[in-house]
């Protein structure tokens, strides 16, 4: 009972964090968007035109590049949460929650949940951009529960990465550099073009690093694709990524604090 | 609420801390009566704050028995945090908040009903005098307003207990005795408080017990006077322009020690103005002019010189 009313108070002060830092929410919140109209406008006169040949000529660039920008989102998210999770625990307040007699995990799960609520904003955000600018999933309600629930997965799995991240290294930097895989990882994977389309050995990274099946997954729920076993990979990257989360940022806040 | 038995607020019996191979707390006993104040004086690095962040349940010990609040502190860290309120020696605000939003979040921590919350949280600052810089952040905040704030922000939720890190360390004068009345006050209201400081005056002004901290054990402990005795009082250091001045004034003060190469006379005293007046006046009726005089009072250096045989500010380690 007090766990919930104490991660409630916490994620209102991360929610007053957000809003007191504006700057950089909102540039979080546009960023996803900028890079899917970026790849819109300046790279898919080119790559688009080789996709569309390479799927039957069904998909438009913009729609095999939403679910892509999608998974970015979330990547960004996490970023900007790892950072904020660093520089908090900086603040003099941690010690002090520690010695209350409040519910221990209350200050990361806020941080969890207020990321993830940022995070789906940005989401919403890229969705309703690329509706305008010519997306057109062929996702039924049933299908676009699983890209949700597939989304809220890996915002999940991520979320909980970058929290041990920022608890770790405990410079803002530091957490920045620590989730550059996750923000840059989509551009070696199938968020932009096929990996055949590739040269050979980037090609086979992409096609077996985490987000290929993630964002094959997703494509194939909004866009009618074939999914074949990815959907599997998918999820289970998703829970086994949120559970090393997990527990290794529990035993970072566990940890006796260092000075 | 539970009650002591035994009226006695904190018992640790054989603390033990170590960081790697430096013994930082090394086997420390330490009682403090309900409702008392006890300073735990030291200089920097002594482990005051080590001891306080165990005690208070933020870090772990590596040994000995802890009990606050009647409550095991290892059994039962919950039960201790709520009847304790820690002020640590670094400022623990969330500096992204106001004064008033960090009060608030300390209310709904605390679980408070929102109205009687607000209502206390007003109170408080009215009291510490942070009404005017409510809505302001801390990081704007004089030193003095800043540990008023973090003081405040512990009593939202009326902790039977306080511990209060170097409360004063880098205060004015005015901010420090300001924080002093305050701590008065808790005390007069039935709270108890464990206090560490660098300063004998502080320690001597406000504590029912002290105990001094060096090398990692309590070196000495007592109620002020106690621990005065121990100490070799004040003294006042005559100068003299030439040696018959200083022979001469030997023989006033007889339990006085000379110093013929720098022509200085110590004479001990406590440095009261009382003392000082006795000693001018012995000087007029020798009819001894004195070139330069300056009193000394017993500080901590002297408790610690004292207590054991090495200077207090020779540790200059990490001076924050
Ligand atoms: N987290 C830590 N890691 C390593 N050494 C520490 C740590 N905390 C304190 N120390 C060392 O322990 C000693 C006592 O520190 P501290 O308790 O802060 O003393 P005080 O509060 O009396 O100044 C110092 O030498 C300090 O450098
Ligand atoms: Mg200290």
């Amino acid at each position: 009972m007090s766990a919930i009313a104490d991660s409630t108070t916490m994620l209102r002060r991360n929610f007053t964090h957000s809003v007191r830092y504006a700057a950089m929410t909102l540039s979080g919140l546009l960023l996803p968007v900028l890079m899917m109209l970026m790849f819109v406008y300046i790279f898919g006169g080119a790559i688009g035109p080789a996709i569309s040949a390479g799927t039957g000529g069904g998909v438009s660039y913009i729609d095999y590049l939403t679910p892509g920008i999608l998974v970015m989102a979330v990547g960004a998210g996490s970023a900007s949460t790892a950072v904020s999770v660093a520089v908090d625990m900086k603040e003099g307040i941690i010690a002090r929650f520690r010695t209350m007699a409040i519910s221990r995990g209350s200050v990361i799960t806020g941080q969890v949940v207020g990321s993830t609520i940022r995070t789906l904003v940005s989401l919403a955000l890229v969705i309703g951009v690329a509706l305008l600018v010519g997306f057109r999933p062929a996702a039924g309600p049933v299908a676009w529960l699983g890209a949700i629930g597939l989304l809220a997965l890996l915002i999940l799995a991520f979320t909980w990465l970058a929290v041990a991240f920022g608890l770790v290294v405990r410079s803002a930097e530091g957490a920045n550099m620590a989730s550059m895989p996750m923000q840059f990882l989509p551009l070696v994977s199938s968020a932009f073009m096929a990996p055949d389309l590739m040269s050979s050995g980037i090609g086979w990274f992409a096609a077996y690093q985490p987000f290929t099946p993630i964002i094959d997954t997703l494509r194939g729920l909004l866009l009618g694709t074939p999914i074949g076993n990815s959907g599997y990979l998918a999820v289970g990257w998703c829970l086994g990524l949120t559970l090393l989360g997990f527990l290794w940022a529990r035993s970072a806040f566990n940890r006796d604090p260092r000075r | 609420m539970t009650t002591v038995p035994s009226g006695q607020a904190i018992g640790a019996r054989g603390l033990r801390k170590s960081y790697g191979d430096k013994k930082v707390l090394d086997g420390v006993d330490i009682t403090v009566a309900e409702g008392s104040i006890f300073s735990l004086l030291g200089p920097n690095g002594a482990g005051k704050t080590t001891a306080v962040q165990i005690l208070s349940t933020l870090i772990r010990a590596d040994a000995g028995e802890i009990r606050v609040a009647g409550h095991d502190l290892a059994r039962d860290p919950q039960a201790v945090r709520r009847a304790i309120g820690v002020t640590g020696q670094f400022s623990a605000v969330d500096s992204l908040l106001s004064g008033e939003e960090n009060m608030l979040l300390m209310s709904d921590l605390n679980h408070l009903p929102r109205r009687d919350g607000r209502r206390r949280v007003a109170a408080l600052l009215e009291r510490f005098e942070l009404a005017d810089a409510a809505k302001k952040s801390p990081v704007t905040y004089s030193g003095g307003m800043r540990r008023r704030l973090d003081l405040a922000m512990t009593l939202v939720g009326d902790p039977r207990i306080i511990f209060l890190d170097e409360p004063t360390t880098g205060l004015d004068p005015r901010s420090r005795r300001t924080m002093w009345e305050i701590i008065e006050e808790l005390v007069a209201a039935g709270t108890t408080i464990f206090l560490t400081t660098q300063y004998l005056e502080e320690a001597d002004r406000l504590a029912d017990r002290i105990a001094v901290l060096d090398g990692g054990r309590i070196v000495a402990e007592g109620s002020s006077d106690e621990l005065k005795r121990l100490i070799p009082g004040g003294h006042v250091r005559l100068t003299f322009a030439e040696l018959g001045g200083l022979d001469k004034a030997f023989t006033v003060f007889p339990g006085s020690s000379r110093d013929d190469e720098t022509l200085t006379l110590t004479v001990p005293g406590d440095g009261r103005v009382e003392t000082l007046r006795h000693v001018l006046a012995a000087l007029d009726a020798a009819a001894v002019t004195v070139d330069d005089l300056t009193v000394h009072r017993p500080d901590l250096d002297d408790v610690f010189f004292a207590l054991t045989g090495h200077s207090a500010t020779t540790d200059k380690e990490d001076s924050r």
